[in-house]
């Protein structure tokens, strides 16, 4: 289920293996031709309507609303709409991220042990280490093509091999903050991006068009899960279902018997299988969990998004924020507790706390640029001028987030979807760790801005219980890093799956995306749950041993 | 040009309205923008999407100019946006959608048939009390000034020189050197 980077990771190696593999996706595909895989299609362009005023790439929040509400004293949702909607389409949310694709660190995977628990905070270890997932990173490294610069990053966990691909060009604002950064001590890098900076896998090298993030690449030179899915394709042992909502997960006897789904006209089938990949995202994962009738009381639990903390300067010169991918440079500085930091967690009632990865970033889209001046005869002096394009620069911080049993993914009670069944439900509230970090490193990062001769600084957070929603800043997290909703652990009384990603409940269900997170560290989540899914799909097809299906 | 949706009256309010919203509007086509949206079900396939890979206007065919068939599903999603759930059951399997056409019809009341003839203090007076419909017009006005000409807007990418933005660069993309110096 699901042809995003988790699936299609899973099903190159399934049939690798010589297993058969069908891909069910409920989107539609624009990526490659199913008659003949090496041949791509040609429907991605640089179209700001079509991919982001009008869900090009799905869902289409009226067919696949998703309802939110923040407590229960909202009610049963206080929202309904594009809920932290990713891509349903062939390839998932890898079609249209941007891909920051960086590893997390050795202590990511052992935060409890490590900095010890936070009150009203459900922090654990992963049952695995990183030198545990290191071939795997390496691998998906690989598979995807990630271009970075090994060496660059002094805060980053030990590595088998460099990057296949070295860094893409910089942006020229990256250049101005990553100085502005080093001034200050700290340690900017190029991103580790899953964009090609040179040919590789057949594909050509990213041309800097700038409509990365939320488009699809017109010349294909993203990492999106094009190649794992055309190899999978090319073996003739994969069959690739777009157009298909898979319902329901049968089981029988504490074991997966297969899948009904509903296909394009409305038709609910049933297909048979031994064992079933769970791959549909941390929200809709849970859903199609809950929807199955699976009772364990972890699934949907733990959800997490990263808090961001947008700190952004305006700038006297044009930056160009529209020309290359859409952010090349990053610092780790503010995941790593130092005493500062420490200072203000205590000051704020902590033990500790930590912020996430900071993007170094502008805003490069025209459209949505003009819908933030107000109307009148100033607006074309406003567009001229891009005090909020052209002219700023800045950061977006992907804050880490602590699990909570509180927030969670389940079934709304009234709101459906077209085909009937009931709309995953998200309710979501910060932990007052993300709220005093997010006060701490906004602080930092405009320090940052003021060493770029800022003429204005600002910061914001997303989410923000103080705006509306409908509002691009609301009580709803606009962070696409969603993470949680079957944890994974040794213990079935705590965790949902195994260390092999397998259901505790129903060993055969194998989930392979980021619902097995167990924390949510302040990295994006692509490149772990992509390692996570081959490592998961190497164990079910024989190449590492998992212990034993009871 | 004969309009998709708008008689010419109605077309004439929205034109003068979207003027006193983003000056220029006029000369980029942004009402045949929006005629565009309201009328999409008039063409096939129907206006949503513009095609791919590439516009033309840096190198490569003009793929924008052929726009992406619909599924079904896609379809009920669209034509309930412009048309409202109308009592079709299928449209309503979360109660009653008001479609756009509607609003715009009412908007394009509630600034009456005189609007073209008035002086623009008094059409801004109009605008802002009406605040909602104002805010659906802005959204799309912005969209008809900015978004890819095929769209009907953004006439020979005026919007987009008088803000000195290439627009869609593909094939040719930017060089590194354009991405890294000033
Ligand atoms: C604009 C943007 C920028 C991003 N940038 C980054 C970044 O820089 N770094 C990073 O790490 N991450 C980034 N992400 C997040 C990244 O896209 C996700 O982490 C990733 O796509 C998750 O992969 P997945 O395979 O788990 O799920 P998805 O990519 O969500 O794929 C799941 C697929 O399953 C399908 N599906 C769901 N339910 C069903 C069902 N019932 N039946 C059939 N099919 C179903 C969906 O249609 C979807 O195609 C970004 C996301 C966006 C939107
Ligand atoms: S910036 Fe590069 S990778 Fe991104 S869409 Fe453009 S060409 Fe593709």
């Amino acid at each position: 289920m699901g042809s995003g980077p988790g699936g299609s990771a899973a099903a190159d190696v399934l049939t690798a293996a010589g297993w058969s593999v069908v891909i069910f996706e409920k989107g539609r595909n624009h990526l490659l031709d199913l008659a003949d895989p090496s041949r791509l299609k040609g429907d991605y362009s640089n179209d700001e309507i079509k991919f982001t005023v009008r869900h090009f790439l799905g869902p289409d929040p009226f067919l696949e609303p998703r309802t939110f509400r923040r407590n229960q004293s909202d009610g049963d949702h206080a929202f309904v709409g594009d809920v932290n909607n990713v891509p349903s389409t062939v390839g998932g949310g890898g079609v249209h991220a941007d891909g920051k694709l960086p590893r997390f660190r050795e202590d990511d995977f052992h935060m409890h042990s490590e900095h010890g628990p936070i009150d009203a905070a459900a922090l654990a270890d992963w049952p695995l280490t990183y030198d545990d997932l290191e071939p795997f990173y390496a691998e998906a490294e690989r598979l995807v093509g990630v271009a970075g610069d090994a060496g660059a990053n002094p805060f980053a966990a030990p590595r088998s091999g460099p990057y296949p691909m070295p860094p893409g060009a910089p942006m020229y604002g990256a250049t101005l903050s990553a100085g502005a950064a080093q001034r200050l001590g700290y340690h900017p890098y190029p991103a580790p991006t899953g964009a090609n900076s040179v040919p590789y896998g057949g594909r050509p090298a990213c041309n800097n068009c700038g409509f990365c993030a939320f488009y699809g690449c017109p010349i294909h030179a993203k990492g999106d899960p094009l190649a794992p899915l055309q190899r999978a394709l090319l073996t003739g042992r994969a069959e690739l279902r777009p157009e298909t909502f898979v319902s329901k997960i049968n089981v029988n006897n504490g074991m997966a018997t297969g899948v009904d789904y509903v296909d394009t006209h409305g038709a609910t089938h049933t297909e048979t299988a031994r064992h079933v990949v769970l791959a549909a995202g941390a929200v809709e994962t849970p859903r199609l969990l809950l929807l199955s009738g699976l009772e364990h009381p972890l699934i949907g639990r733990h959800l997490m998004f990263h808090f961001q903390t947008l700190a952004m300067a305006g700038l006297r010169e044009r930056v160009h924020p529209h020309r290359g991918r859409s952010v090349t440079h990053v610092h780790d500085d503010h995941l790593v507790p130092d005493e500062r930091s420490q200072r203000a967690a205590h000051d704020a009632g902590l033990p500790w706390f930590r912020g996430g990865m900071v993007e170094h970033c502008g805003a490069s889209a025209p459209i949505q640029e003009a819908k933030l001046y107000p109307w009148g005869n100033a607006h074309a002096r406003s567009m001229r001028e891009s005090p909020l394009r052209e002219r700023m620069w800045g950061f977006t911080m992907q804050g880490e987030d602590l699990p909570q049993w509180t927030n969670r993914v389940d079934l709304d009670p009234t709101v459906r979807d077209v085909r009937g069944f009931p709309v995953a439900r998200i309710t979501y509230d910060s932990h007052r760790f993300e709220l005093a970090a997010s006060a701490h490193y906004g602080e930092r990062l405009t320090e940052i801005l003021h060493g770029m001769d800022a003429e204005w600084t600002v910061t914001t957070t997303s989410p923000d219980a103080s705006f509306p929603y409908g509002d691009f800043i609301s009580p709803i997290p606009q962070s696409k890093h969603v993470m949680g909703t079957a944890r994974m652990g040794a213990d079935p009384s705590t965790s949902v799956v195994d260390p092999y990603g397998r259901l505790h409940d129903v060993p055969n269900i194998v989930v392979a995306d980021s619902s097995v997170f167990v924390t949510s560290s302040g990295y994006g989540p692509t490149l772990t749950l992509v390692a996570l899914a081959l490592r998961a799909a190497r164990a079910l097809a024989g190449g590492e041993t998992p212990p034993a299906i009871e | 040009m004969p309009h998709l949706f708008f008689a010419d009256d109605d077309y004439a309010v929205i034109e003068a309205a979207c003027e006193r919203l983003i000056p220029g509007a006029t000369d980029a086509g942004v009402a045949d923008y929006i005629d565009g949206l309201l009328g999409a079900f008039s063409t096939e396939p129907p206006r949503i999407w513009a095609g791919g890979p590439f516009s033309g206007r840096h190198g490569g065919d003009a793929g924008f100019a052929s726009f992406i068939p619909l599924t079904r599903m896609d379809e009920l999603a669209w034509r309930t946006r412009i048309e409202g759930s109308g009592g079709i059951p299928e449209r309503e399997f979360n109660g009653p959608v008001v479609g756009l056409q509607e609003r715009y019809c009412e908007g394009i009341a509630a600034l009456r048939g005189d609007f073209t003839t008035r002086d623009p203090d008094e059409q801004d007076a109009r605008l802002h009390s009406h605040p909602d419909f104002t805010a659906l017009l802005y959204e799309h006005a912005c969209e008809g000034m900015y978004g890819a000409p095929e769209y009907g807007g953004n006439r020979s990418s005026s919007g987009w020189r008088a803000i000195d933005f290439e627009g869609d660069v593909q094939p040719l993309g930017y060089t590194d050197a354009e991405v890294s110096r000033p």
